[in-house]
């Protein structure tokens, strides 16, 4: 029997990424003080920059950045064209189009004010950050590592997502093959004609790669059964984990929404959180399976996943206190208000740069190069 | 390890493989020599039980495993013992990274953590890997995956490997370096090996023993030299050996290096035959070619003159910028600078009726080519398309593939006749630059020897033909001149001749044997030997 390894935690684990970028975003939804959301903004533009894998280029981040700033735009865009026509300061006046009666909700054009636009911009910093929160997560933990983490009972699952992440390059590869084919024998790639001949060919190509992936996976052992006692009590764990999930979305919707719009929404998160757990502990138990250099979780993952969830927590326990705090808005016009807990909240939110070095989370040895030759 | 008691398969009515006994040793390389369809695929798959468990058609006999029976033991139970790779590497892979891919198969076997992270370890370092353990499969060269794919079965620790045309697909350096880990593992580690292969020159020489089958269900078992003695798939080496009456018959180039004297004596006085001069006009050209995928230059100032009536070969490693450069000249990729023009225009602003008749280009996957369900649907589609008389296409399909069964589907052809059924067509509107990539992956000698007549008749009609290929013995057999690409670049261009003779990893078997005399093909000594009796 060879020694056991046990291997030292070096990088906080990529879940531990994933709950940290989570807690923020679930701050940022809460909230709607542009001042907080800016300040939110920045702790995930820090964190990431400073910890992003150095293999990861180019980095995620930047991607969802411009995603994020996109949206902002836009957001602004449409309010002044479509937008309710808030009362307040008038900065201009649009040439309006009148709507016929069964559109009332519905106009075009009209005064836009300072308020209307100020607000439309909240709305989509709120946004913003999110979806920075998002691609930090991408930026400092490969989302396959996060597959790879999924507990046993979810292995089917986790196995089924990584086949379909590697599987969508390969198809765009054989539409482009079977484009330039028929453009090599002058036949058309547009149209209906066109889409038919070039989805034909692909598909057969996708059906005879996952025929041929199958057998390889077969050849290399997946699927062996566990002893047959032990597999009601999996199925079982399966369930619960998944009944689990969609109360623990239900809920925590509820919860996030902020109003009665799910009933017990407290509750059914909490239910669905120990479904969850439940099903994991349940189903886990089947041994056929062993895992390649687990990445261990110690101190400084803990502290990571926290970190996000207490900043979460004390912008809310801010909140409570003074309500004005997460919740701002233009009417009338104000300087957004902070006070010294909620800035701790934020501050939170900075821990993973004290536990953590600037090495890579994934384990990856080698620089990730580019093909070259 | 592996015994066949009376094995027979069939997928219609005719038996391809008929009552084979075999019997493999423990630690053996075993070769399974055959044309297209004469059943090695099959044959190794039954080793791993995926014939008849993954497949049609019918098995009878049995073959049986370090003990087990494949008919009852499914392909999942035979993986910690029989590891198979396939034919395309890029299909079997299931994760997305070097060292995940290798220990995945552990994980399902549920071996313990510390034995595997041990056994990666050793596949990393027997397959040399342990450089690129963290890289993305996606990023690895041809040669990278096959070994990567070979590592990943090996760290199941399995008593049998099997493998489908480890080398086809690869470039000679490439396939060098996956050979010689093979040779590795069965001396080093005593692993029992079986493995298909077209490309004979490669394999034959590390091979214990070969099985050959004839595809009508007989099957002939031993040394490689004596089996091979008398069968019409032959490499160059066991021809020339054939020709000068060498016995034993060699299978290294050493063995035939040192029987080469007297052939070298006869030989030294006789000037090769160099083809005459440079041929016509030039039909095609590039200046100063560029071409970029992203940031990586496929192709860096690139300058080439194709001439009518001649055959330009165009080597390189995987990933060298050959298909892009064809790809600029058949103007289905646009340069980022420079320019290719053929007969002087660009190709990429032509129309598609008018690409078509400057020039004809067949893709590395031929089949793509093909989309009607019966040959002569596919042949009267093309006679439409590119405004042909009827006939036309069907009448230049039949003289490059003889005769073919009208109502077959292209799909269910064989590659060669793949290959000649989009030649044809292709070479129907008469181009005057043919273009090949890679055409003789998947062929075995017999259509390799139709396409050299085909690509011979093309050069004597004064067409002019470009092939990018790793296929050093059709370079040798065909080519008037011969580019060398690196990293996007032409690093040798001239006559074929000299290219290949003064680069070692190109050079034929042939001129290996022969060096430093510059001969290239069996047909060229066996000529210049018939002159000196005259």
């Amino acid at each position: 029997m060879a020694p056991a390894i046990v291997r030292r935690e070096r990088a906080p684990h990529a879940v531990a990424w994933w709950v940290w970028a989570a807690g923020l975003a679930v701050a940022a939804l809460r909230t709607s003080n542009p001042l907080l959301l800016a300040l939110l903004a920045a702790v995930i533009v820090v964190v990431t920059v400073a910890r992003t894998p150095r293999d990861q280029q180019p980095s995620p981040l930047a991607t969802f950045a411009r995603v994020a700033a996109l949206i902002i735009v836009v957001r602004v865009v449409l309010q002044v064209i479509f937008g309710q026509r808030l009362p307040g300061h008038v900065l201009f006046t649009l040439p309006s189009v009148p709507m016929p009666s069964w559109a009332e909700g519905v106009s075009i054009g009209g005064p836009v004010t300072v308020e209307g636009l100020l607000s439309a911009l909240v709305g989509g910093l709120r946004l913003a950050v999110v979806l920075l929160a998002f691609g930090a997560a991408n930026a400092l933990a490969n989302p396959r590592a996060v597959l790879r983490s999924l507990p046993g009972v979810l292995h089917e699952v986790a196995v089924a997502i990584t086949v379909a992440l590697c599987f969508a390059p390969e198809v765009l590869a054989s539409v482009r093959r079977v484009r330039q084919a028929r453009l090599l024998r002058g036949r058309p790639t547009t149209g209906i004609a066109g889409v038919r001949g070039i989805a034909v060919p692909v598909l057969e190509d996708a059906l005879d790669r996952s025929i041929q992936l199958a057998a390889s996976m077969g050849a290399r052992g997946f699927g062996r059964r566990p002893p047959a006692t032990s597999r009601p009590r999996e199925r079982a764990g399966l369930a619960a984990v998944l009944v689990g999930s969609v109360a623990l979305l239900a809920g925590g919707y509820g919860v996030l929404a902020g109003s009665a719009v799910v009933p017990g929404s407290t509750w059914l998160a909490v239910g669905g959180l120990a479904a969850v757990c439940g099903g994991v502990t349940l189903g886990g138990r089947r041994s056929a399976r062993t895992r390649y250099r687990p990445a261990p979780v110690g101190p400084r993952s803990i502290a990571v996943g926290l970190s996000g969830w207490v900043a979460a927590s004390l912008l809310a326990l801010a909140g409570m206190l003074d309500l004005s705090v997460i919740t701002w808005s233009p009417w009338p016009l104000s300087w957004p208000l902070v006070t010294p807990l909620a800035l701790l909240g934020v501050v939170v939110g900075l821990l993973p740069l004290a536990v953590s070095t600037s090495e890579a989370s994934v384990p990856s040895p080698v620089p990730h190069q580019a093909v070259v030759a | 390890m592996i015994r066949f008691s009376q094995v027979s398969f069939r997928y219609d009515s005719s038996w391809v493989i008929d009552e084979l006994d075999l019997e493999v040793a423990d630690g053996e390389l075993l070769v399974v020599v055959g044309s297209t369809g004469s059943g090695k695929s099959t044959l190794l798959k039954m080793i791993d039980g995926l014939v008849p468990h993954f497949s049609g058609g019918e098995m009878l006999g049995d073959v049986v495993v370090a003990g087990r029976s494949v008919r009852e033991t499914p392909p999942t139970e035979l993986a910690g013992t029989v590891g198979y790779v396939g034919q395309d590497p890029t299909a079997s892979f299931v994760t997305d990274s070097v060292e995940e891919e290798i220990a995945y198969a552990m994980e399902n076997l549920g071996i313990d953590p510390a034995v595997m992270r041990r056994r990666v370890e050793e596949a990393l370092d027997l397959m040399s890997l342990h450089e690129l353990r963290g890289r993305r499969l996606a990023s690895l060269s041809g040669g990278q995956r096959q070994r990567v794919a070979i590592a990943a079965v090996l760290a199941a620790a399995p008593r049998i490997l099997v493998l489908d045309e480890p080398t086809s697909a690869l470039d000679p350096s490439a396939a060098e370096e996956v050979l010689s880990s093979l040779t590795r593992l069965v001396h080093d580690v005593g692993m029992t090996v079986v493995l298909a292969e077209h490309r004979l020159e490669r394999v034959l020489p590390f091979a214990d023993r070969v099985v050959l089958l004839d595809g009508i269900g007989g099957a002939q078992v031993g040394e490689p030299g004596p089996t091979m003695a008398n069968s019409m798939l032959a490499p160059p080496l066991i021809e020339l050996g054939r020709l000068a009456g060498w016995s034993p018959l060699p299978v290294t180039v050493r063995e035939a290096r040192r029987q080469a004297g007297p052939l070298q004596e006869a030989l030294h006085s006789r000037p090769t035959m160099d083809p005459e001069a440079d041929g016509g006009e030039v039909v095609a050209s590039t200046d100063g070619l560029c071409a970029s995928f992203g940031s990586l230059l496929a192709l860096d100032g690139v300058d080439l003159a194709i001439r009518a009536g001649t055959i330009t070969a165009v080597m390189g490693r995987n990933g060298s910028g050959k298909s892009t450069l064809l790809g600029c000249l058949a103007g289905t990729m646009a340069p980022s600078c420079g320019s290719a023009t053929v007969g002087g225009t660009v190709p990429a602003r032509l129309s598609a009726a008018d690409r078509i008749r400057t020039v004809g280009f067949v893709p590395q996957e031929a089949s793509l080519l093909l989309y009607a369900q019966r040959v002569d649907d596919e042949c009267a589609t093309a006679d439409e398309e590119h405004g042909l008389a009827p006939g036309t296409t069907a009448a230049s399909v039949a003289a490059i593939a003889g005769p073919l069964a009208p109502d077959r589907h292209p799909r269910d052809l064989s590659e060669g006749q793949k290959l000649a059924l989009a030649l044809g067509i292709v070479l129907a509107p008469a181009p005057r630059l043919v273009l090949l990539d890679e055409p003789t992956r998947g062929l075995d000698y017999e259509a390799k020897r139709s396409l050299v007549a085909v690509l011979g008749s093309l050069r004597a009609h004064g067409v002019a033909v470009v092939v990018a290929t790793h296929d050093v013995e059709l370079v040798a057999q065909v080519a008037d001149h011969a580019v060398v690409l690196a990293q996007g670049e032409v690093i040798a261009n001239g006559g074929a001749r000299e290219v290949v003779c003064h680069t070692p990893a190109f050079a034929p078997q042939v001129a290996k044997v022969l060096s430093p005399l510059p001969w290239l093909t069996v047909d060229e000594v066996a000529e210049a030997l018939e002159g000196a009796e005259r």
